[in-house]
C-alpha cells in the first residue's frame, strides 16, 4: 500500500560539497560560542528549572550560513538573543572576531520576527538609521540607503511609511536596514515566521541572493525543516530541557540551492534526520484522540 | 517559537474601499441588525450624522422641556394675583402650591389668581440661551468696573495657556527620562504619585500666601494639577514604547543618548500630543478653582457674577462657550497632529 523511498545517508556529500565544506573549514572564524549557558530565572530565581542553555558550542565560520532549529522552548531564540548582546549569559563565552560581546553592537546586525521598522521614519530614512548613528552625514547614509533599498527591490518605495508596506516588503527593508551597516555577521530570529507560505518562500529566495552578493554571514533561527534545509550550509539542532547541541549537520543539498530539490533523494534525507533528532519517537503524540463516534453509520470520510 | 497567526501579505485598509471614480458607488451589504454589531466600524456618512445627533438629541431633550409645558414646567408665573395676599405679578409659584391657594379662594368665594406654567428661572428656553450667546459680547458689564465676556474669556484661557504650557515644559521631560531609565522612574513616581492625590484646590491658600492675589496662584494651580498627573502619563506612554524598537535601533548601533533621542522620542511623541490633548480638558476643570481664589477673575467669575443677578441665560451662554472653546481647539490640535505625524495611522 505505501512507498517508502529508500534514501540516501544524510552524511553523503557530494564531490563539489566537500571541497566547499573544506573551504569554508579553512576560512577565520567569525564568531565562536564556548560553554554557552543561560539559566532560567523565574520568579522564584534560578534553582528550581532546568537551565535554558546548558553548554553550547560551536564556530561560525566568515561567509557561512547557519541555520539553528529546535522544537520550542530550545532556546534557539535566547541563544541569538545573547549573541546579539541583548541579553546577559549565565556563563560561557561569545567570541566575536576574537573579542568578547558584551552588549549589542552594529557588527552584529538583527532581524526580527516580529516587524521592527521605526514607524515615524519612511522606508529610506529607516535604512539610513544605521550610518546615520554611527556619525556619517545625511548625504552618505542616502547614497548607502538607496543602494540597499536597490538590492532587495524597494527603491520605489523608498518615501513610503513602513505602515503602507506589506509583511513581506518590511522584512526586507529591515534586512536592508540591518546590511547598510556592514555587520560581519547577520542574526535571524525566525524572519519569516509571520509571512504566509508563498511571500515566505519568495523572500527565503532574495534571501539566498543576498547572501550571494553581500560578504555576510548569517545565522538564521527558524523552527521549519524546509527552511533550514533549503538555506543553510550547516544546521545546528538543538534538544529542550536543557537547550543543548544534539547534532550539527552539513547539509548535503548542492549549491545554488532552489524549491524544486525540496523533493530530491538527499533533501528528503536530511529532512528525515532533522524530524528524527527534533521529534523522536513520542508515544504520547502518536496516540489516537479518545473520540467517540458521532456520524452515521456508513457516513465515513476515510472511505 | 513564537507562533503567531500568519498575516496578510498586505494589508487591508480599515473601513470601506477606494471610492470608485464615477458617482456609483457600490452600497455596502447589510444585514439585519448591522447597526449593532460588536466593535464593527460603520460607514463616514453614518459617522458624520451620528455625530450631529449626539448634538442634536441633548437640544431636542431640553426644546421639549422647554416649549412643551406638559412635560415638566413645574412653576406659574403669576399674571394676576387674584386675591392671594401674598402673590405679586411676575413672581414665580410652585403648581401645586398656586393650586392650593386658588383652591382655598374657590372654596371662600375669593377671586382666583391667574398665572402661566413655566419652567425655573434657573433652565432658561433655548432660544433665549442663544440670544445671550449673540449678545453676551455686545451686553455691558452690569457693574461699570466688571470685565466684559471676551475679557474675562481671553484672561481665563491667558490663565490655561501659561498654567499648561508650564507643566508641559517641566512635566513632558521629566515624564519621558522617567518613562526611559528605571533610576529616574523610581527616584520620583513615588513622591509624585502622593502629591497626585491632593486635590490641587486644597493649595489655593497656600499659593495665595506665596504668590499674592493676582494671576501667579492662579498660574499655579493649573501647574499642581495638571503637572503630577502629566509626569506620571507621560512615563507610562513611554514606557508603553515597544521594547524590540529599542532593541532593533540597539543592533544598530544606536548608544544611549541616540536611543533616547531618536528612538523614545520619535517613538512616543504621538501618543504624547495625545495624552496632552486629553489633559488640556483637566485645565479647563482647575481653572473654576483657581479663578475663585485670591481675586476672582475670569469666566467663571462672569458665571458666578450672572448667576447673582439671575440671568441664567447668561450662564448657560458662557458654559457653552467654554465647551465650544474646548471643543474647537480639540478639533484644531487633532488636525495639527495629523500634521506633524503623518505616519500616524487613521484611528
Amino acid at each position: 500500500m505505501e512507498e517508502t523511498l529508500r534514501l540516501p545517508d544524510y552524511r553523503d556529500l557530494s564531490p563539489e560539497l566537500s571541497e566547499r565544506f573544506r573551504t569554508i573549514a579553512e576560512r577565520e572564524t567569525i564568531l565562536e560560542i564556548r560553554d554557552l549557558r543561560k539559566d532560567f530565572v523565574g520568579p522564584k530565581g534560578a534553582a528550581a528549572m532546568p537551565p535554558v542553555l546548558g553548554g553550547v558550542s560551536f564556530e561560525v565560520k566568515r561567509r557561512e550560513f547557519i541555520c539553528i532549529i529546535g522544537a520550542s522552548g530550545c532556546g534557539k531564540s535566547t541563544l541569538l538573543r545573547i549573541l546579539g548582546g541583548l541579553e546577559p549569559r549565565s556563563g560561557g563565552e561569545v567570541l566575536m572576531n576574537g573579542k568578547v560581546v558584551a552588549g549589542p553592537g552594529a557588527d552584529r546586525g538583527m532581524v526580527f520576527q516580529e516587524y521592527t521598522l521605526f514607524p515615524w521614519l519612511t522606508v529610506k530614512q529607516n535604512v539610513m538609521f544605521g550610518p546615520r548613528m554611527s556619525g556619517r552625514g545625511r548625504d552618505a547614509s542616502e547614497a548607502e540607503a538607496l543602494q540597499w533599498l536597490d538590492m532587495v527591490g524597494l527603491t520605489e518605495r523608498a518615501n513610503a511609511w513602513p505602515h503602507q508596506l506589506s509583511g513581506g516588503m518590511k522584512q526586507r527593508v529591515a534586512i536592508a536596514r540591518s546590511l547598510a551597516n556592514y555587520p560581519a555577521i547577520l542574526l535571524m530570529d525566525e524572519p519569516f515566521g509571520a509571512l504566509d507560505a508563498q511571500t515566505r518562500s519568495q523572500m527565503q529566495r532574495h534571501l539566498l541572493q543576498i547572501w550571494k552578493n553581500v560578504d555576510v554571514t548569517v545565522l538564521f533561527v527558524t523552527h521549519d525543516l524546509d527552511e533550514a534545509i533549503l538555506l543553510a550550509d550547516r544546521i545546528v539542532v538543538l534538544g529542550a530541557r536543557p537547550g543543548r547541541i544534539l547534532e550539527v549537520i552539513k547539509v548535503p543539498v548542492d549549491r545554488p540551492r532552489h524549491a524544486g530539490q525540496s523533493l530530491s533523494p538527499h533533501f528528503l534525507a536530511a529532512k528525515k534526520r532533522l524530524e528524527q533528532l527534533i521529534h523522536p519517537d513520542d508515544p504520547e503524540g502518536d496516540k489516537d484522540l479518545p473520540l467517540i463516534r458521532m456520524t452515521r453509520v456508513g457516513d465515513d470520510a476515510e472511505a | 517559537m513564537r507562533a503567531e497567526p500568519p498575516r496578510e501579505s498586505i494589508p487591508t485598509p480599515p473601513g470601506p474601499g477606494p471610492r470608485e471614480g464615477g458617482r456609483r458607488r457600490e452600497k455596502p451589504p447589510t444585514y439585519p441588525g448591522s447597526a449593532f454589531q460588536v466593535r464593527k466600524p460603520l460607514g463616514r456618512r453614518a459617522n458624520a450624522w451620528l455625530a450631529l445627533g449626539a448634538f442634536l438629541l441633548p437640544l431636542l431633550a431640553w426644546c421639549a422641556v422647554s416649549y412643551l409645558p406638559f412635560v415638566w414646567h413645574p412653576m406659574v408665573t403669576v399674571s394676576d394675583p387674584g386675591s392671594v395676599d401674598y402673590f405679586q405679578k411676575g413672581m414665580q409659584v410652585e403648581r401645586h402650591e398656586f393650586r392650593e391657594e386658588n383652591r382655598k379662594a374657590v372654596a371662600e368665594g375669593r377671586p382666583q389668581a391667574s398665572g402661566t406654567r413655566e419652567n425655573p428661572v434657573y433652565l432658561p428656553a433655548p432660544h433665549l440661551v442663544a440670544k445671550a450667546l449673540v449678545t453676551a459680547f455686545r451686553t455691558p458689564p452690569q457693574r461699570a468696573g466688571d470685565p466684559w465676556l471676551h475679557e474675562s474669556l481671553g484672561h481665563s484661557i491667558r490663565i490655561i495657556v501659561l498654567g499648561f504650557l508650564l507643566s508641559a515644559v517641566f512635566g513632558v521631560p521629566l515624564g519621558l527620562i522617567c518613562g526611559s531609565f528605571a533610576l529616574a522612574s523610581r527616584l520620583s513616581e513615588p513622591f509624585v504619585d502622593f502629591i497626585r492625590y491632593m486635590p490641587a484646590p486644597v493649595f489655593g491658600a497656600l499659593c495665595v500666601a506665596i504668590l499674592g492675589i493676582d494671576d501667579a496662584p492662579k498660574v499655579a494651580i493649573i501647574f499642581i494639577g495638571t503637572f503630577f498627573q502629566m509626569v506620571l502619563v507621560v512615563a507610562n506612554t513611554t514606557r508603553g514604547l515597544p521594547p524590540a524598537l529599542l532593541e532593533a535601533a540597539q543592533t544598530l548601533g544606536a548608544k544611549r543618548r541616540q536611543l533616547v533621542m531618536n528612538v523614545v522620542l520619535p517613538g512616543v511623541l504621538p501618543l504624547i500630543y495625545r495624552d496632552m490633548r486629553i489633559l488640556l480638558g483637566w485645565a479647563w476643570t482647575y481653572l473654576i478653582v483657581a479663578e475663585l481664589i485670591g481675586a476672582s477673575s475670569g469666566i467663571s467669575f462672569f458665571i458666578y457674577q450672572q448667576a447673582k443677578y439671575r440671568n441664567y441665560d447668561n450662564v448657560y451662554a458662557a458654559i457653552i462657550l467654554i465647551g465650544l472653546i474646548g471643543l474647537l481647539t480639540d478639533l484644531a490640535l487633532k488636525g495639527l497632529g495629523r500634521k506633524f505625524f503623518p505616519w500616524e495611522k487613521e484611528a
